[in-house]
């Protein structure tokens, strides 16, 4: 967790995070924000993405938008780990408010190359006060 | 604007990709890649495919180094380098190859 | 050190919740536009508020209080009311907005 270990150098990648409050068929929000972190990511930045309030809904398992007549936009959040996105955020307060538990979330991995390509998990359940360390240690914000 | 192939029309936007991912078809794609001098060899349908399959399941057409790294693992090291890649799709292995498989413009190509 | 801002009502959305479970203890809370309505000393998210007050300084936009006809003097106790020349100056201070809509 010491910044000393894991900041960049002056000037080139940054600490991106995208944090993501509304549920994902109801506007444009949701859409956006994930295409706008997909650009941020092929940029070669530290991209994370937060999920929060209902944002949470994002991540369901199981979204079939077909009979609705929506683009299931959702379907790119399982390539999130080929952008090289190492870490996405599940505010652990939201999720339980919502009565979901981690077996509701789709299950997204990446490819660890320092690793030996070892396929992990990407999602992490994250407490309020961790996620809120997080959010003041990052060098841009976006909220979807 | 609008391409027109074979005394049919078909509506593209303003760089030339298919406004309707349905209207696309084998020789649609032939005939793009005509108007750009470029013959689509196998070499060319492994990647147009690719990219097809690849947005089948995730709706998104992926940036160049996504590509890249993908078409390695399915298709082997040497066809997964950008050198290849460029051979084949002189404008851009995404963006060109994009185009011909009807999807839209990559994300993350601005 | 963020700067978060909250603009919504609490009464209709959870900006304000979340902004307070979400900022780190010894960050700046600035209440704009619909977001001022919190702060009224009889409603019923003052509690909420002059908790989490305990580890934040929270601020509030007159201009926003007197468009709603909000007297400073009917707020929670502890809210810094500024302008617009305030807030200016409270954002170079932090590192970094964070808004909460």
């Amino acid at each position: 967790m010491t910044d000393e270990a894991t900041a960049a150098p002056p000037g080139a990648v940054k600490k991106f995070m995208y944090i993501n409050r509304r549920a994902p068929h109801g506007g444009n929000y949701a859409q956006e924000g994930l295409e706008v972190a997909l650009i941020g990511a092929a940029f070669d930045q530290e991209v994370s993405l937060a999920f929060i309030d209902d944002g949470v809904f994002q991540l369901k398992t199981g979204q079939d938008t077909a009979a609705a007549g929506l683009k299931n936009f959702t379907a790119a959040f399982a390539a999130l780990g080929d952008y090289e996105v190492k870490r996405i955020y599940v505010e652990a307060e939201s999720l339980a408010r919502r009565g979901l538990t981690a077996d509701d979330l789709m299950p997204l991995m990446y490819e660890d190359e320092d690793d030996d390509y070892a396929e992990k998990p990407l999602i992490e359940i994250i407490g309020k006060d961790a996620l809120a360390d997080l959010i003041e240690r990052q060098d841009v914000l976006l909220n979807f | 604007m609008a391409l027109e192939i074979n005394g049919a029309t078909y509506e593209t936007d303003e760089e030339g990709y298919l406004a309707n991912l349905s209207d696309w078809s084998a020789e649609l794609a032939e005939a793009m890649a005509a108007q750009d001098g470029c013959e689509m060899s196998e070499n060319h349908w492994e990647v147009v495919n690719f990219l097809r399959e690849y947005y089948d399941e995730y709706q998104i057409a992926p940036a160049v180094r996504v590509l890249t790294k993908a078409i390695g693992k399915r298709l082997g090291k040497d066809k997964g380098n950008s050198k290849y890649l460029y051979e084949l799709f002189p404008y851009g292995p995404a963006k060109q190859a994009c185009k011909y498989a009807g999807l839209p413009k990559p994300t993350g190509c601005v | 050190m963020l700067l978060h801002t909250v603009n919504k009502s609490p009464f209709e959305k959870n900006s304000l919740d979340t902004c307070l479970r979400l900022s780190a203890p010894g960050s700046c809370i600035l209440l704009i536009e619909d977001g001022v309505y919190a702060a009224l000393a009889g409603g019923a998210f003052a509690a909420q508020l002059q908790d989490g007050m305990r580890a934040r300084k929270l601020y509030a936009i007159d201009a926003d209080l007197q468009a709603r006809g909000l007297d400073p003097a009917g707020l929670i106790d502890g809210v810094e009311v500024i302008d617009y020349r305030g807030f200016v100056e409270l954002a170079t201070r932090c590192d970094q907005v964070q808004s909460w809509f």
